[in-house]
């Protein structure tokens, strides 16, 4: 394998997306790691089935999701601690939105159904196509935006937010106008 | 020539964002985006860094051996 040096400062770069991507399914940090390390192992195993030149990162997201989901299903269904492990950690690196505000947005993609959940932040954070997500998640690209859009949908209500008409710079001023009339 | 335009725009920010709703003006996006960001700027922990190291030494060792 020749093209060893690149293909370790490939995953080397894509640790980083790939971590945030296993924290949004485990939704906790200890597990997350488990789940990255078991993928860079397997892809180390894989990696002659890795074609260079094409998307690395897509490649590696796919196996940490099967990974996942296979790991989910040996165990069976566990609850997941969204209120402790990953709470705890996320307060130490407090946000703009402020650390109660990315709590609450924390809970409310832990509500939303395993595959809702993993299509908008393959699309929303991570910065995949809806073809690249829907062939990372083995579904149909029209799957992969109904998915979105319903966690999208479901994700406002929970948080009783309006979508993104409603944010202009009318919105924007008016809500500076109530804040300084309160 | 199709794949290809698909395969680079990778890394690029793409416009059709506001489409899904998920756009710098969306709320949902953001802090999507807050949350997904606070994970990613974390440094790698070593441990990860550890076993690349050691998947690449096995690796140069099975292939000494070969030889």
């Amino acid at each position: 394998m020749h093209e060893g040096p690149t293909f370790k400062r490939d995953l080397l770069a894509t640790l980083p997306s790939l971590r945030a991507f296993a924290v949004s399914l485990s939704g906790r940090h200890d597990k997350a790691d488990d789940l990255v390390q078991d993928t860079m192992m397997k892809a180390w195993a894989k990696q002659d089935s890795f074609q260079m030149g094409t998307n690395i990162k897509a490649w590696l997201f796919t196996i940490l999701r099967n990974e996942f989901y296979s790991q989910m299903r040996k165990r069976g269904r566990e609850v997941q601690d969204t209120d402790g492990a990953f709470t705890e950690r996320l307060s130490v690196h407090p946000s703009q939105y402020g650390v109660l505000d990315m709590a609450d947005f924390r809970k409310a993609l832990d509500t939303l159904p395993p595959d809702q959940r993993e299509a908008i932040v393959l699309i929303g954070a991570s910065g995949f196509s809806y073809e690249e997500a829907a062939e990372i998640c083995n579904c149909a690209v029209g799957t992969m935006k109904s998915r979105v859009s319903r966690a999208r949908t479901r994700l406002q209500e929970s948080l009783g937010i309006a979508g993104e008409a409603d944010y202009g710079p009318d919105a924007v001023s008016a809500q500076v106008t109530t804040q300084s009339a309160s | 020539m199709k794949d290809k335009a698909k395969m680079n725009d990778m890394s690029v920010p793409r416009q059709r964002r506001t489409e899904d709703g998920l756009g710098s003006n969306s709320d949902i996006g953001a802090k999507l985006r807050a949350f997904y960001g606070a994970v990613e700027d974390q440094p790698i922990p070593d441990k990860f860094l550890d076993l690349l190291e050691k998947l690449d030494q096995a690796e140069r060792a099975g292939r000494q051996k070969d030889q």
